[in-house]
């Protein structure tokens, strides 16, 4: 069952045809519906390219949170070998909103780090829908020193709606959290790269996405505030999403331009979730290519390289 | 003692009549509802004479009472893209920018200065709530670190005074960067070996508070003053249950390990002077009405900096105790 967006109805009806002819005709023998059903095959598929090619930031965001979107479980599944996860904060509690641990990436050791959103009901309440506690961060925290220590590059995969905004969470720091958690990224002697796979919202994200390198998915969004609580705020009326994600320049192709993202991975024909092997192949390639960037440059040279260029950047808008 | 705090109150309530005086003069506590005379509340910094409220200080009242003899030299802060995103709402940003400035008369929603406190030279950032409610964005960005690159370059500490709804979001997601922007400066600073004090002042909240503002070697709050990353409509809105009251304010925080001190803020300058002496091991403070600052606050030739020796009319006639 594919889980369709709201402007992909035109696509459902025409997928859902060509499903119906050929549901009918295997209940019966002497019709045949395959010149019919492969004309809607095409049509549905050049929609599909077509809906894609020119998706507003709106429907990127709704993209970027597709619940059938591969998430960081997926990756580290298909992308990783001897997958150890190491839980805690040793402090308070462990939060399954963050993944981490130890893993291998074509046989070498690396530290990863994620928010998980979860797949089915179950899943989302355990990982909390990806919004990390301060847990969540003082384990990243922990987790990154660790392989700093270690010599070990670490690999963040960022897919969060934000910080989560409960009574305890702020109670046990949720500022202070995160912003240890950016001030570790920008600390650690070892490459840092990032990759933000879905959602990266707002300082939930800076927390793991403060890198040497950020690639971002073809679809994926990255942003300030969430296009809703924007249009609550500024336009005082939170339907106007629209309009807020479009204003707040919140896709990968705008980061790219921005100089926030260094590279965008583009995603299979009808986004990540159509055909999630894919789109976790191509990031697998890009982090090897990051990888392979980030050992040209000196290791005494990664904290610096990694300030100077946050320092720099916002030198220029979208005018370049 | 400072002297601009400490002189005798004008006895003007007794002699007028409320309705003689033109409405403009009095303001009405936010939190008690008393009626103050404009003089008295900022003679008072801006605390309520009746029940200790903090109200707003702009950040150029405060500096005219932090820094010795009001003096203080202004930092000059690299100016950022204007409009990176061409942002627009039902307003354009420019427009809304220009109404701030209108409304202020400031520039931005940060002023940073260098000055003495108590003979002790420091460089100083305050963030400006009544300028788009004191957001971060490049700006903001650019003042620390304009700021904390002075502060290293004279071997100063560093103070700052944070007060925001959070992040501009009209730089979108450059607005954002501002986090890691201002921990590779705070980063600078500790590197340099000096000390970063934050005073935390109503309202700190969302992305200012997740980055520079949590990240000082001493973390003072102002009385009652709302501290949080998420705000608490917000988190209403989420738990579905009304919070505690009291839940995110100063004393709070301070009762759940967040902050060292809560600080009235007609106190607060003797603390920055009493810390800060202490961790840049100088002597104690001689406390007692100094001769104005030495040469080495006044403006290098040819610099940008200008000098504030007092402008504030409400300061002007203030008897001064020689
Ligand atoms: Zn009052």
């Amino acid at each position: 069952m594919t889980h369709y967006l709201d402007f992909e109805k035109p696509l459902a009806e025409i997928e859902g045809k060509a499903e119906e002819l050929r549901a009918m005709a295997r209940g019966n023998e002497d019709m045949d519906v395959e010149t019919e059903a492969s004309a809607l095959d095409k049509k549905a598929s050049d929609m599909l390219r077509e809906l894609y090619s020119k998706l507003t930031p709106w429907r990127k965001c709704q993209v970027a949170r597709h619940p059938e979107r591969p998430h960081c479980k997926d990756y580290i599944d298909a992308l990783f070998d001897e997958w150890t996860p190491l839980a805690g904060d040793r402090g308070f509690s462990d939060d399954h909103a963050v993944m981490g641990g130890l893993a291998r990436f074509n046989d070498r050791p690396v530290m990863v780090i994620g928010h998980e959103k979860g797949h089915d009901t179950q899943s989302r309440l355990t990982h909390n829908f990806g919004m990390a506690r301060p847990e969540g961060y003082r384990k990243a925290i922990r987790l990154m020193e660790m392989a700093d220590r270690f010599g070990l590059p670490v690999i963040s995969l960022v897919d969060t709606p934000g910080a989560y905004p409960g009574k305890g969470a702020e109670e046990r720091g949720q500022s202070e959290a995160i912003a240890r958690s950016t001030e570790k990224c920008l600390q650690i002697k070892v490459p840092l790269l990032s990759i933000i796979i879905g959602e990266g919202g707002s300082g939930g994200a800076v927390a793991f996405a403060t890198a040497n390198r950020v690639a971002m998915l073809e679809h994926s969004v990255y942003s300030v505030i969430s296009p809703e609580g924007c249009a609550s705020i500024l336009w005082k009326d939170s339907n106007k999403m629209r309009e807020a994600a479009e204003a707040l320049r919140l896709t990968a192709q705008d980061l790219l331009r921005l100089g926030v993202a260094d590279r965008v991975i583009p995603e299979p024909r009808g986004g990540a979730h159509r055909a999630p092997t894919e789109a976790i192949s191509a990031v697998g390639n890009t982090i090897s290519s990051m990888l392979a960037e980030l050992d040209e440059v000196p290791r005494d040279q990664i904290v610096a390289t990694r300030r100077s260029k946050f320092l720099r950047m916002g030198a220029h808008g979208l005018d370049g | 003692m400072n002297w601009i705090t400490n002189y005798v109150r004008p006895r003007i309530n007794s002699i007028f009549s409320r309705r003689e005086i033109p409405e403009n003069l009095w303001s009405k506590c936010d939190s008690c509802g008393t009626m103050l005379f404009h003089r008295e509340i900022s003679d008072n910094l801006n605390v309520c004479t009746n029940c200790g409220h903090h109200m707003n200080i702009t950040p150029r009242d405060r500096f005219h009472a932090l820094f010795d003899g009001g003096v203080f030299s202004e930092i000059s802060v690299p100016e950022p893209v204007n409009d990176p995103l061409h942002f627009r709402d039902q307003k354009r940003y420019p427009e809304r920018m220009r109404a701030a400035q209108k409304a202020t008369g400031e520039k931005e929603a940060m002023l940073v200065a260098r000055g003495e406190i108590g003979r002790t030279p420091i460089v100083a950032a305050a963030q400006d709530f009544t300028f788009m409610a004191g957001s971060m964005g490049m700006y903001v960005g650019n003042a620390i670190i304009a700021g904390i690159e002075e502060a290293v370059r004279l071997g100063r500490p560093f103070v700052l005074f944070s007060a925001a709804g959070g992040a501009r979001m009209q730089e979108g997601i450059l607005s954002l960067m501002q986090m890691p922007r201002s921990t590779v400066a705070i980063q600078m600073l500790r590197e340099a070996g000096l000390p970063y004090i934050v005073v935390l002042t109503h309202p700190t909240t969302g992305g200012v508070t997740a980055s520079y503002a949590m990240l000082g070697d001493v973390q003072i709050a102002e009385p009652g003053s709302l501290i949080c990353f998420a705000g608490p409509r917000v988190i209403e809105q989420t738990i579905r249950e009304k919070l505690p009251e009291g839940f995110q304010r100063a004393e709070y925080l301070l009762e759940h390990g967040m902050l060292d001190r809560v600080t009235d803020r007609r106190e607060l300058r003797e603390e920055l002077i009493v810390i800060l002496r202490m961790l840049m091991q100088l002597p104690p403070a001689t406390w007692g009405d100094l001769p104005p600052p030495g040469p080495e606050e006044l403006p290098e030739d040819g610099a940008a900096d200008q000098v504030q020796a007092a402008p504030n009319p409400a300061l002007e006639d203030a008897p001064r105790k020689e």
